[in-house]
């Protein structure tokens, strides 16, 4: 009998090309999304939506500049005198200037000698001051902090902390108690007053209770500036693990920068002025970009940083004194900061009407979450896309009904595919585990045997246990794996294999770009396309430098350069591979000391994960 | 009291109409005082209390049963002219004379403290209490910062602190005084001088410490003829220094630890700063039912050890219905800071139960702290009637120690909150729209139609049809 109609033909997606294409395209798409995202359309302007900060029209009045540098000379003096934080002397200034002062002193033993800032045993003490609204019983705050570092930057900032402080005091429109924070070994004393003050340990960091409290904190500022004039102001936003304050915040500084003629930056970089030719979307790219490697770090940019995890919204400010003719005295930024604080005065309720989650290509630019989205959507459709195939490929090869495949009788060997994964699977976290565990854990037996200081033998155990992650497991799973799978099909295997490393990495890329876009992106960008690519035939030495190109470390050190060349002040690669040294001592210290998520998220999940895929590449 | 009632129902019947109509009006009797206490800070805190009494028929019914007793308290009033307005017009001489004359809204919210109160109590006009008069108390407590209203300086006049001086007294008041608090600070010399120099003082002990007022009467001619105004001032000799001022025996603070929206820790450090005494403190907490209080996180530590209260009572929240009430007996040892903390859960609201403004927070009332402070002086029992008002806020109960009473801070807590944003209303009413179509339309689909049989009709349509079949015709 004629067949009536022709038999259906499946597309084989075993097939590179049909399974590529899309993937490709969407990948394509992906990166152009994002490109996209500083023209115009997509990217809009800031506006003001907290109506308490938006209309009221506040007038400044601060003048105490000269009042200002003089205390920031006695600051300076004194500092230099004692050699630390002078306490007695803020204690007694900010009493002088009718503040309610106490004291908190705390100590933290670091896991290990932090080399960049030279600090291994610490214990400093932190000094603060409340004024006390009129207007409330103490229920809420705001917050001016200056972190004080080692060296003697930033005494300008103390001074104009303390003269802001007596020029506050002499209001009676305060609505909210504001606390004047001075805290030694910069980040370290943010972090032990956060906890103190919110009475809770987060990172075993040892400190007396707080005597004075003074309730909710709404909104915090940080200070930094290092001289008695400044050409610019930078603000920094991105806090510890890619948090971001709320955009209004944002916006309050930027409507005073307006306001008092003040030169404002973001990122290091003034915004462009015209938007419609090529010129300022291609700036706001370089910032756009800068923005997304310092999100993507997870590090804490600025003492702000640490107060966004207790949800208050902070912004860090920088005085930036560059070469430029036109300079800005003390009084400019002091008003700046009065005007902010007289708005934050107003709020009636938490900073919680603009944005919490966008991207900045300039100041007054953003990007809504809902517009930069999809360019990681499309980034996770490839391996969405994969996945899918590979899935067919591995149905396919189980029934072989429909098209004419090879109609051999499976044995009844169902469970042993899954049960050769579990090795390489095992492995692969094993090490990720190690990675996290062992450099810390084993620096002291490190400093026996091996002729190195702490902090080196922490990174050179990092390196040396990453770098063996790569030579174990295509060794291991040969046992288990080619006695079982390779008689009846030997591509099963490596698929199943790559099937769940696919999934694995899209579940946790997927997660990472929820709660941090930018490094979910970056981590995206980079292993999408080798992990879609890897398999044990064809060039094979072409996809495992592709694979270590863009695997986290390499990422990593491709991020530092790309900073370094974005922020114009390139590096050469050994400069690079320094920077890179340190970079991992810093994460790892980080994560101790803040509670940045990095390193566990890098070593415990993307590295396994990653391996996974070195191991598909190298199946036997 | 029970007996008191037929006494007087027995009173009334034997005087009858006429012996009411008789006895003499009860005359309103109003005492009136200021008190001023300069404070080492160079901040001058006044506190105004005005009394009035009056006799009514309006009787007490019976001894106060406990169990009608309630506790209320709205943790959050924004004081403003509002509040002072009507205030003052309770007042018998309203703003016109006498000490209120002083009370100027713009002067007196611009303090850095203020505290307005109105008491009334029945209060026995004999022994046995066979009648009563009832009282009416308002006090206003402000305190004046040197950083604010004094420019820096630390010397004060009456003009200066309210804008006004005194010219003449209440004419109903039976006493109308002036004190100021002119205790030596330090032991050698006069830190504080007063000028016009009062003619009189009075000493006391007031909240464990031995103190020193000098004493303007207003209902002394004398004292207002003189200069036509009294416009007192204060100068201080010498400049007291900036120094913490002292250190109460008892005080508390309270707190929230914690971060996120899902848990979190009330906390209230009480101090014991005595040298060598421990007293102890009820603590009356009220916690509004949204925060699911964990009891069996209550923990009370002093000094390390834990402290085991001697009585605790514990009412726990109704929904929507009651708070938590949770009152404990707790020794706190010479010395020390004592931490209470429960941990609690923040609920999730029904969405219209959220305040208009609900990212500001919710107010947690304050606790309050009942103790017996041990004193530095003794005190010797006093008359209450011939002490000064202000002496009735510090009762004390014997010589050794007196009664304080202290309110912490209210406390903000955030709870977990929608968003209440345009995209949130869009949502709610898009679900609307679709429940009430989606409703109507499985209700049109899944309803079976089927025609109902007309119910047979009533007599005479049987009848109808009877006489029909008998004439062959098809029935109605």
């Amino acid at each position: 009998r004629p067949r009536l109609s022709p038999p259906v033909r499946r597309p084989d997606a075993r097939t590179p090309g049909l399974g590529l294409r899309p993937a490709v395209l969407s990948y394509v798409a992906g990166i152009a999304w994002f490109l996209a995202l500083v023209f115009p359309p997509l990217t809009q302007r800031t506006y003001m939506s907290e109506n308490a900060m938006g209309s009221t029209m506040v007038e400044e009045q601060f003048a105490g500049g000269d009042r200002a540098r003089a205390f920031a000379r006695d600051f300076a003096a004194h500092r230099k005198k004692s050699g630390a934080l002078p306490v007695a002397w803020l204690e007694r200034t900010m009493r002088s200037v009718g503040l309610e002062v106490y004291t908190q002193s705390f100590s933290r033993k670091l896991p290990f000698p932090d080399e960049t800032h030279e600090r291994y045993m610490v214990s400093g003490t932190n000094v603060y001051g409340i004024l006390r609204a009129p207007r409330a019983a103490s229920t809420e705050s705001l917050v001016l902090t200056v972190p004080c570092g080692s060296d003697s930057t930033n005494s300008q900032a103390v001074g104009l902390l303390l003269a802001l402080a007596a020029h506050f005091r002499g209001q009676i429109y305060w609505a909210k108690d504001i606390i004047f924070l001075v805290t030694e070994h910069d980040l370290l004393g943010t972090e032990a007053w956060l906890e103190a003050y919110h009475d809770v340990n987060v990172t075993g960091m040892q400190s007396s209770p707080l005597q004075g409290r003074a309730g909710a904190i709404q909104a915090a500022l940080a200070l930094e500036l290092s001289s008695d004039v400044v050409t610019s102001l930078d603000v920094a936003v991105e806090g510890l693990n890619g948090q971001l304050p709320n955009l209004d915040l944002l916006n309050l500084f930027q409507t005073f920068c307006q306001k008092g003629g003040l030169l404002c930056t973001l990122q290091g970089k003034l915004q462009p002025q015209d938007w419609t030719s090529l010129d300022g979307p291609l700036q706001g790219l370089q910032t756009l970009l800068l923005m997304v490697l310092r999100q993507a770090s997870g590090r804490p940019h600025g003492s702000h940083g640490l107060f966004l995890r207790y949800r208050v919204e902070a912004l860090t400010l920088r005085g930036i004194n560059s070469f430029r003719q036109y300079k800005y005295d003390l009084v400019a930024v002091g008003k700046a900061l009065e005007g902010m604080f007289r708005k934050l005065n107003h709020l009636l309720e938490r900073l919680h009407q603009s944005f919490f989650l966008y991207l900045l290509p300039a100041l007054s630019r953003f990007v809504s979450i809902g517009l930069y989205m999809p360019a990681a959507g499309f980034l996770l459709l490839v391996l969405g896309l994969k996945i899918s195939s590979l899935h067919e490929a591995e149905v396919g090869v189980e029934e072989p009904g429909g098209a004419p495949g090879p109609s051999v009788p499976l044995p009844p060997s169902q469970g042993v595919g899954l049960a050769s994964l579990v090795a390489p699977l095992l492995i692969s976290q094993a090490m990720g585990l190690a990675l996290y565990v062992l450099p810390v854990l084993g620096q002291h037996v490190a400093t026996q045997h091996f002729p190195v200081a702490e902090a080196e033998a922490v990174v050179l155990t990092l390196l040396a246990i990453y770098a063996a992650g790569l030579a174990l497991p295509h060794n291991t799973h040969r046992p288990l794996s080619c006695r079982v799978v390779s008689t009846q099909a030997p591509d099963r295997g490596w698929m199943a294999l790559k099937l769940v490393a696919l999934i694995y990495l899209a579940l946790q890329l997927g997660c990472i770009v929820l709660t941090n876009f930018s490094l979910g992106f970056l981590l995206a960008t980079t292993m999408v396309p080798a992990a879609a690519l890897a398999k044990p035939h064809g060039p094979r030495t072409l996809y495992a430098a592709l694979l270590v190109l863009t695997s986290p470390a390499a990422t990593l050190l491709g991020s530092l350069l790309l900073w370094r060349e974005l922020q114009e002040a390139p590096l050469s690669l050994a400069e690079g591979w320094q920077l890179f040294l340190a970079a991992l001592a810093q994460g790892v210290l980080e994560h101790h000391t803040y509670g940045a998520l990095l390193f566990p998220l890098l070593s415990l999940g993307l590295y396994p994960c990653w391996l996974l895929f070195w191991n598909v590449l190298f199946w036997k | 009291m029970a007996a008191a009632m037929p006494l007087a129902l027995l009173v009334l019947l034997l005087l009858g109409r006429r012996g009411w109509c008789l006895a003499e009006p009860p005359r309103d009797s109003l005492r009136e005082e200021l008190v001023i206490t300069p404070l080492p800070s160079g901040d001058v805190a006044a506190t105004f209390q005005f009394r009035t009494r009056w006799d009514s028929e309006l009787q007490r019914e019976g001894d106060t049963d406990h169990y009608f007793l309630r506790y209320a308290v709205l943790p959050r009033e924004v004081v403003c002219t509002e509040n002072l307005t009507p205030w003052k017009k309770l007042l018998p001489c309203s703003s016109k004379a006498g000490l209120s004359v002083l009370l100027k809204a713009d002067r007196l919210f611009h303090t850095s403290y203020h505290s307005q109160a109105v008491h009334i109590r029945p209060v026995c006009r004999n022994a046995r209490c066979t009648s009563i008069s009832w009282e009416l108390r308002q006090t206003l407590s402000v305190v004046f910062d040197a950083f604010i209203t004094g420019q820096g300086k630390k010397d004060w006049s009456l003009f200066r602190m309210f804008s006004r001086t005194l010219t003449e007294p209440c004419p109903l008041a039976s006493e109308s005084r002036v004190y100021v608090d002119i205790t030596n600070y330090n032991q050698d010399n006069e830190t504080l001088e007063v000028n016009p120099p009062p003619t009189t003082t009075y000493q006391d002990v007031i909240l464990g410490t031995r103190k020193i007022y000098a004493i303007y009467d207003l209902l002394d001619t004398a004292m207002i003829n003189n200069s036509r105004n009294l416009n007192i001032q204060l100068k201080w000799k010498r400049p007291p220094e900036n120094e913490a001022p002292p250190v109460p025996f008892l005080h508390a603070q309270r707190y929230v630890s914690g971060y996120g929206l899902q848990k979190g820790e009330l906390s209230t450090l009480l101090y014991n700063t005595h040298p060598y005494r421990a007293f102890p403190v009820l603590l009356l907490d009220t916690v509004p039912w949204y925060l699911r209080l964990y009891v069996h996180t209550l923990t009370i530590t002093s000094k390390g050890k834990e402290n085991k209260p001697s009585y605790i009572h514990y009412q726990p929240a109704q929904d929507r219905l009651q708070p938590h009430l949770l009152e404990m007996l707790i020794q706190l040892p010479a010395n020390s800071v004592t931490k209470v903390s429960i941990q609690f859960e923040r609920a999730l609201l029904k969405w219209t139960e959220y305040t208009p403004d609900p990212n500001h927070g919710f107010y947690v009332s304050p606790s309050v702290l009942s103790a017996l402070v041990p004193s530095v002086v003794a005190a010797k029992p006093v008359d209450w009637e011939e002490s000064p008002l202000f002496n009735s806020l510090f009762p004390v109960s014997d010589g050794s120690n007196y009664f304080v009473r202290l309110y912490t801070e209210p406390l903000l807590v955030n709870l977990p909150t929608p968003d209440f944003s345009m995209p949130y209303n869009v949502i709610c009413l898009t679900c609307t729209v679709v429940a009430v179509c989606y409703g109507s339309f499985y209700n049109l689909l899944t309803r079976t139609f089927h025609i109902e049989e007309p119910r047979t009709g009533g007599l005479a349509k049987r009848l109808a049809n009877l006489i029909r079949r008998a004439r062959g015709v098809p029935p109605l």
